[in-house]
């Protein structure tokens, strides 16, 4: 659109036509100060704080809703402005409870900080205040009624963005009040957005109420670890008896890819965390118990029978199982840990996507899959199975965006009437396990129609979305994991224009588990077993015949051929349903935060750290890879990453080789002795403090993210963005060949809002929301 | 379901006047409030359920009018006026009155149904000043006096059906 030139305080800017006055003053830095403005909302106009001279008009005017025109001359801090802007502020705090050193928002309160470079220091009221006790209204969100200055942002955020309308208003005028949808409670989904964005303590959580104060507190930006869409938290954590505590999860900052959306899990859900079940201490079989040991007998133990079993029966008797929750870097080490330590291709993980199909049928494609940023731009979006309400939240929150906020045009097809139909342009509603046909029709196939008609379903319209899809350029193709093997090929080769794709997959970092090669066939990066690749050229002879997949190993097992079994951070006992006795003739090694169906089946258990207490970094369904940091702490559990360098070390490897730590690096840690003694320990102080680590260290995740950007073509993406807090797009179409895989190894989790794997059994929060009645049982959600 | 055919046969014909479902509500809401006394849960539901629009949704609108109730009410709603004129000419000596009479205070119900008191802002009935309300019938030009006959009238009334 054309642009315009306006004067604001005696400043000339130009800013596009369709520009929001409030908008034009920000982008010169000036500000205006608002309440009920925010954002990409709809616009409200009920504060009046935003109210500014304009010339010509004859009473002050609200910037939040007037729009840009050419010439328009502005004041912003005229007297006039000044005093309006005070009485607003004391009209605000006529009533307001100011009981700010006991509030939640207390040093981050919109209220106070406008009433500290705006408000009068001096009221003229002197009635009694209009007192209202708090009222619970879910286990996630509080009501504090006389601290509500009613700008209505929950109502429009629960209603437009989360499309859950869940809040109102009701009365009028000054005995307007916000209702929950249930009069006395709430039901919805509980994702907190209301509540972080209440520009004072109205609404507080469940979760930090009371707990502590906002400047009591480090704020430490890092990856969500529930699904797989890969939100950026940012976690506020505080020092506890036993290391640093997580009190809170927000991403008020709005950097990443999510903006300051975040579900549930994500906002609350890192409660399993200090959940009192944690293993802190590793465990050891003895006489048929496990009972506690310290980690240098544990992980003797693991190394000495490691290493004798493979020098008794060979790798291909020791089988490893990796995880879909621990960061690439780890992945990539377990990988290439079984294979040049073990020497073992008896790798695999708990599979929700088929990704190897995937880098197949893009292989030499680059630029054919979508970035979770892409959602939010696209001009279509196609939805083949999978309820993103439910299982990809932040994918479902882009969707909605995109359709409200720039008019994409949303296509679904789906079994069952999913929620995000109400934004759809078209939408098919397809029989139970067709999404395979309908992937073959909307490929170009008209025998498949025969299998889709249904409900509301007829030749007619399914022929009349496939042409509509097909006049669509720029589409994203989200596909659930019903799409596997030979029919992702078939999509991704159907005729859509410039389209591009994304597998769904559930855990937060399924994604990073295949592209790690935690596979039995493939190595990282999706490169096959052979001789030469750039894997066996630089970490020496490989297995390079298949190994088990996780079935195949619990048969082995029982067969009595494998020995071994090394499982980091998964639980294939319930996952896969095994049978926990096929295992009782080998030795197995469980690394897990919590004691498992398959770590109680252990010989040796190793207390593990979550992603929320390492470092390292997460890719998310789409590809986003981005770092992980290390928030919070718990005394006596350790990295993965560590405890996998610990186990080779006490098997007698070369640590050097298995990580490249130090190489080429020479940092001065500082003198042993006279002024500048201790100047090491500083340093490390320091980096802790900041959720590094020594980079001397063989324990250093960034030695091996360094290999990984050497070695993994589709890693190759900016440091420097990387370490910025930035998501950067990896391509799948880079990487290598992928394989076919047999289809029946992906096992959807079945997670949903309300639950999460392992972790969800042990989040207070997940378990206390009453939407979580009807979450499947936890011998039947997912295991990792 | 609990609603006449009149009511059916008015909400039917509404359907028609307006470009979407949800604009219907505000009448809508009137005449169930006329027809099953208040605002019950199941009315609300039901009318969201009709309109497409959420109970909550309803329940806001209910909240912003004053004359929409959630509660049952007595058979006679008296609603005295005590805004400017009426209350230059003794509108709030009726209420007092009314007040006293009935035993009950403002938005309260006689305990056995019959009445209910509700102190109103104009009904636009000025030139007749006092004025007050009962139901949707007008009694103008009240004295105290004239208060006690009208409330004997209804309560005479009582027995008999509307
Ligand atoms: S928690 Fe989320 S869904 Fe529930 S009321 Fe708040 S914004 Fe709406
Ligand atoms: S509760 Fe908070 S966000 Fe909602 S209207 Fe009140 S002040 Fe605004
Ligand atoms: S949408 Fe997924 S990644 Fe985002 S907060 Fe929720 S669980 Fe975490
Ligand atoms: S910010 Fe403009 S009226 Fe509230
Ligand atoms: S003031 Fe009472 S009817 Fe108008």
């Amino acid at each position: 659109m054309a642009d315009l030139t306006l004067t604001v305080d005696g400043k000339k800017l130009t800013a596009p036509a369709g520009t929001l006055l409030i908008e034009a003053c920000k982008s010169v830095g000036i500000e205006v100060p608002s309440f009920c403005y925010y954002p990409n909302l709809s616009l409200q106009g009920a504060c009046r704080m935003c109210l500014v001279k304009i010339e010509k008009m004859p009473k002050l005017q609200t910037a939040c809703t007037t729009v840009i025109s050419e010439g328009m001359v502005v004041a912003t801090d005229s007297d006039e402005v000044r005093q309006a802007r005070k009485s607003m502020v004391e009209l605000l705090l006529g009533n307001h409870p100011l009981d700010c050193p006991v509030c939640d928002a207390g040093g981050e309160c919109e209220l106070q900080d406008m009433a500290f470079s705006y408000g009068a220091a001096e009221s003229k009221f002197m009635e009694a205040k209009n007192h209202k006790d708090e009222q619970q209204w879910s286990p996630v969100v509080y009501f504090d009624r006389p601290r509500c200055i009613l700008c209505y942002r929950c109502v429009r955020v629960c209603g437009e963005g989360m499309d859950v309308w869940a809040l109102g208003v009701q009365n009028r005028g000054v005995s307007s009040v916000i209702a929950p949808n249930k009069q006395d409670h709430l039901e919805c989904e509980e994702c907190g957005m209301c509540i972080d964005i209440c520009p004072v303590g109205a609404l507080t959580s469940g979760a930090y109420r009371y707990k502590t104060r906002p400047w009591e507190m480090n704020h430490i930006g890092t990856t969500c670890t529930h699904c797989a869409d890969g939100c950026k938290t940012t976690l506020g954590v505080r020092r506890s008896d036993t290391g640093m505590e997580i009190v809170r999860g927000d991403n008020r900052d709005k950097s990443g890819i999510n903006n300051d959306f975040l579900c549930i899990k994500g906002r609350y859900a890192f409660d399993f965390a200090h959940s009192t079940e944690r293993l802190t201490q590793p465990l050891i079989r003895k006489d048929g118990k496990l009972s506690p040991a310290t980690w240098e007998e544990a992980f003797a133990l693991a190394g000495k029978n490691f290493a004798e079993i493979r020098t008794a029966h060979g790798g291909e008797a020791i089988g490893v199982v990796g995880s879909s929750r621990t960061t690439n870097e780890e992945n990539y080490l377990l990988s290439k840990f079984a294979r040049m330590v073990l020497g073992t291709n008896n790798v695999d993980h708990h599979r929700t996507a088929d990704f190897p199909a995937l880098a197949a049928a893009l292989r030499g494609k680059s630029g054919q899959t979508a970035s979770m940023r892409d959602v939010l731009s696209a001009p279509a979006i196609l939805l083949i199975g999978n309820n993103p309400t439910e299982q990809h939240p932040l994918l479902a929150w882009q969707i909605r965006s995109n359709v409200r906020l720039r008019r994409a045009k949303l296509y679904v097809v789906n079994s069952q009437p999913i929620k995000l139909r109400r934004q759809a342009a078209g939408f098919a509603q397809i029989p139970a396990g067709a999404e395979a046909h309908a992937v073959a029709f909307l490929a170009g196939d008209d025998a498949a129609l025969d299998h889709l008609v249904h409900q509301s379903a007829t030749r007619e319209s399914l022929l009349a979305l496939r042409d509509k899809l097909r006049a669509e350029t720029g589409l994203v193709v989200a596909f659930s994991s019903e799409i596997r093997g030979a029919d992702v090929a078939r999509l991704v080769h159907s005729k859509f224009a410039g389209a591009k794709f994304i597998a769904l997959a559930d855990y937060a970092n399924s994604r990073g588990a295949a592209d790690m090669g935690l596979y039995p066939d493939l190595l990282p990066g999706y490169e096959p077993l052979t001789t030469d690749s750039r894997f066996a050229q630089e970490w020496g002879t490989l297995p390079t015949v298949p190994g088990l997949t996780v079935p195949a190993m619990a048969a082995a097992a029982k067969a009595g051929t494998l020995k071994a079994l090394y499982v980091v951070g998964a639980n294939p006992v319930a996952r896969f349903g095994l049978d926990p006795f096929a295992f009782s003739g080998s030795f197995v090694v469980v690394q897990d935060m919590f004691l498992t169906e398959t770590a109680l089946m252990a010989d040796i258990v190793l207390p593990a750290a979550n992603a929320y207490e390492k470092s390292g970094t997460f890719t998310n369904t789409c590809g986003d890879l981005q770092l992980v940091k290390k928030a919070g702490e718990v005394a006596g559990v350790k990295s993965d990453f560590e405890m996998i360098v610990r186990i080779a070390d006490a098997m007698g490897f070369e640590v050097r080789k298995l990580v490249p730590f130090g190489g080429g690096t020479h940092a001065d840690m500082g003198q042993s002795r006279g002024a500048q003694s201790g100047e090491a320990d500083r340093h490390s102080v320091w980096l802790e403090a900041h959720g590094l680590e020594p980079r001397m260290s063989p324990f250093d995740p960034v030695a091996i993210f360094d290999e990984i950007q050497r070695l993994v073509p589709s890693y190759h993406v900016s440091r420097l963005d990387l370490l910025a807090g930035n998501d950067q797009h990896t391509d799948i179409g880079e990487a290598g060949p992928g394989a076919a895989h047999d289809p029946n190894l992906i096992i959807p989790a079945n997670d949903d809002l309300f639950s999460s794997g392992t972790l969800g059994r042990y989040s207070h929060t997940l378990n206390s929301v009453m939407e979580n009645k009807n979450a499947p049982a936890p011998s039947e959600v997912g295991a990792d | 379901m609990f609603f006449s055919d009149e009511f059916e046969a008015r909400f039917a014909d509404m359907l028609t006047h307006y470009p979407t479902r949800r604009s219907t509500l505000v009448p809508t809401l009137l005449y169930a409030q006329d027809e099953i006394g208040y605002l019950s849960d199941e009315v609300v539901a039901e009318l969201a359920q009709r309109l497409d629009l959420n109970e909550l949704e309803v329940r806001n609108v209910i909240s912003y009018y004053s004359m929409l109730v959630t509660k049952p009410r007595g058979k006679y709603n008296i609603q005295v006026c005590t805004n400017i004129a009426c209350m230059l000419k003794g509108g709030e000596e009726l209420l007092d009155h009314c007040k006293h009479k009935l035993g009950i205070g403002h938005k309260e119900t006689t305990p056995d149904g019959e009445f209910s008191l509700e102190e109103v802002e104009c009904i636009g009935a000025c030139s007749w000043a006092p004025a007050i309300q009962v139901n949707y019938d007008f009694h103008e030009n009240l004295t105290v006096q004239k208060m006690d006959e009208v409330l004997d009238d209804y309560k005479k009334k009582g027995g008999e059906i509307l």
